[in-house]
């Protein structure tokens, strides 16, 4: 087991949220958690193919730092996309659609797990190549800052939320993105989900300061670490960083400790992670810590609970339903959206 | 009518662009204060500010990948390539990102994008500054390849290109920037799907682009000296190609030469001699063939400069060759 960092401290209780907040935060990490089991389970049964990275573990982060955002801003994301799809909006019978490959699929069934596109939910893709989606969340928060700035629309308020992991952070892409945002002061918040594993590379093992935060500072950027597996903590620290963005302040580097509660993708072994160290992460796990935290806090009772459970479990099956039922996209369209203007 | 260079041919159309629709945008290396390496978008920083012709730092993959979010979310960038050879560092976002993200994407994005700047060997800047790229980014889906070759067509296509709403690499050529043409006082287009016939004839057909355009109607002096009538075309769009042009070109010459820049193993060329093998098979009277440069890194030393890419003196003896089917 690699050396454990110590988790940095917030005391929830101090954080202000209405009962129905909480619970809309609660019901979008659900939804992420059952749609990942769903999709092990289609997996194994042979109805879902290619590489499959599932988000179990890292509710946390995307409910906390996406649902403190606005439904115009924009979400960037990676290979293991599925659930900040979802957290952006993107109804889940659409993305386990294109998961089967469907036409109704939010990318046509073209894309597929690593590539999942909304423009509706300005959803800018999953991107699977590491590095590549932080450019092209940079150019959406360079065009928020031109429509305000050179065109003058003083609505042009929109902020851009960058998720990669820390294996990306040793890539040139990523430096570059951190100064550029800096100089030009864009409203984007660049999302480290440390899991501690590039696949099989643990993250000391990759990187010379293994604290990602940090490296924050030399663009005279805040950089912010935060319990990954809080979602009072994440998003906490999100809605700090979005006001700075939003008010013309420029970006942030947060960067949420985290785990993945299962391999790299459904295709790794995961032999390499101690159990002991998965059993430590595990008793972490962000949604037996929040329901414990809206009970405590009398936001929600038991029932309350098991309705939200029960809702998107329906949801889930759902969405099985529908991508099952729905189309192949058709032969004829093979050459379909190569070009704009076809 | 206005004499105009190339580089200020392109400058206008620019500089047009961006007053008809304020969604058009410059980024690159010295773009800005400094007005761009061959003076393409001199001035454009003081008449238009510092985000609507933005500075980059070095760092090519990112901020071409930025331009692909801007493009995605509605902004209509042209990327300078301070010389054409850089974009190899940006190949990821132009083949995975610019190129194919609309198809992946199932059409949820649109990317109108330019790349543009010099390429194509220019005088003794040794093998990375000298590059023959166009071949390289040929087989990436989704991507639209053009070439210019004068004044006129240069401010046409780019124009045109700024317009299109996919994303469009424009070849310039770094020893035509100086090239001198009358060009008209309204405003013109120029498709960015045509070849230009430049001259026409019956001998036979010459398919030629950018600079070796140039060396063609050069030899093509020498030609009509010895009775030869060739009928030299300028591809201009690299990708898709003008079949249409083409085709009826070879049902009335028979006879295809491949005059080019790029290297010879999977270039330009070798893909147009495979599509007329597949289309106008029967039409040939004798088989294609292809002018290429050699395929080596383009050497410093002059001499070996000159000898790695086509002559007028080579063009001009194939012709004759091929109209005498000595090919």
């Amino acid at each position: 087991m690699v050396q454990e960092r110590t988790l940095p401290q917030f005391h929830a209780p101090a954080a202000q949220i209405a009962p129905e907040e909480g619970l809309r935060l609660y019901e979008d990490m659900i939804l992420g958690r059952f749609f990942e089991d769903k999709c092990a389970e289609m997996y194994y049964r042979g109805k879902m193919f290619g590489f499959v990275h599932l988000y179990n573990g890292q509710e946390a982060v995307s409910s906390g730092v996406i649902k403190s955002l606005r439904s115009d801003d924009y979400v960037c994301s990676t290979y293991r996309d599925h659930v900040h799809a979802l957290s952006a909006g993107v109804p889940a019978k659409n993305v386990m659609a294109e998961l089967f490959g469907k036409e109704t699929g939010c990318s046509k069934g073209r894309g597929g797990s690593m590539h999942l596109f909304s423009s509706e939910h300005n959803m800018l893709g999953g991107f699977a190549f590491i590095g590549e989606g932080i450019p092209v969340a940079l150019g959406a928060a360079f065009q928020s800052r031109y429509r305000r700035d050179a065109l003058g629309d003083s609505s042009a308020d929109q902020v851009t939320a960058c998720f990669f992991g820390d294996g990306t952070t040793n890539n040139g892409q990523f430096f570059e993105c951190l100064n550029m945002a800096a100089l030009w002061k864009l409203p984007i918040l660049f999302v480290v989900e440390n899991n501690k594993w590039a696949i099989g590379m643990a993250h000391e093992r990759a990187t010379s300061q293994p604290e990602i935060y940090k490296k924050a500072a030399v663009f005279g950027m805040p950089g912010v670490e935060v319990d990954g597996m809080d979602v009072m903590a994440v998003r906490e620290v999100a809605q700090q960083a979005v006001a700075r963005a939003r008010a013309g302040e420029g970006p942030t580097l947060i960067e949420a400790l985290t785990y993945r509660f299962r391999g790299h993708s459904l295709a790794d072994p995961d032999e390499l992670r101690s159990k002991a160290e998965k059993e430590a992460w595990l008793a972490r796990d962000p949604i037996k810590r929040f329901e414990g935290y809206l009970l405590e806090q009398n936001l929600a009772d038991e029932g309350t609970l098991k309705e939200v459970r029960d809702r998107i479990q329906t949801r889930i099956d759902d969405a099985l339903t529908f991508a099952e039922e729905s189309p192949e996209p058709s032969p004829d369209d093979l050459y379909k959206y190569i070009f704009a203007d076809e | 009518m206005a004499e105009t260079l190339l580089f200020n041919a392109l400058r206008e159309a620019i500089d047009e662009e961006m007053g008809r629709d304020d969604t058009v945008f410059v980024l690159g290396e010295d773009v800005g204060v400094y007005g761009g390496s061959y003076k393409v978008t001199k001035d454009l920083y003081n008449k238009y500010g510092e985000l609507r012709v933005l500075d980059t730092p070095i760092a090519e993959n990112s901020f071409t990948g930025m331009a692909v979010g801007a493009a995605m979310t509605g902004l209509r960038p042209i990327i300078e390539g301070m010389n054409m050879g850089f974009l190899l560092l940006a190949f990821n976002q132009i083949a995975n990102n610019a190129g194919m993200l609309r198809y992946t994407s199932g059409g949820n994005y649109k990317i109108p994008m330019v790349i543009r700047g010099p390429g194509g060997v220019g005088r003794q800047l040794g093998a990375e500054h000298s590059q023959r790229l166009e071949a390289y980014f040929q087989a990436v889906p989704g991507l639209k390849i053009v070439a210019c070759s004068t004044p006129y067509n240069a401010k046409g296509l780019l124009k045109a290109a700024i317009r299109d709403d996919n994303p469009v690499l424009f070849f310039e050529h770094v020893l035509l920037y100086n090239l001198k043409e009358d060009l008209p006082n309204h405003e013109y287009v120029v498709p960015l799907d045509k070849a230009e016939i430049v001259r026409p004839g019956k001998d036979v057909t010459i398919l030629t682009y950018s600079r070796m355009r140039h060396h063609v109607t050069q030899a093509v002096k020498g030609l009509e000296k010895k009775g030869l009538d060739p009928e030299v075309i300028d591809l201009i769009s690299l990708k898709p190609l003008d079949f249409d042009t083409i085709g009826a070109s070879i049902k009335k010459t028979h006879r295809v030469i491949i005059v080019e820049e790029c290297m010879k193993t999977g270039g330009i060329g070798a893909e147009i001699i495979a599509s007329i093998n597949d289309r106008y098979f029967d039409e040939l009277d004798a088989p294609v063939v292809r002018l290429s440069s050699q395929d080596i890194p383009t050497p410093y030393n002059g001499k070996l400069e000159t000898l790695t890419i086509v002559q007028p003196k080579q063009i001009e003896a194939a012709v004759e060759n091929m109209v005498a089917l000595k090919v």
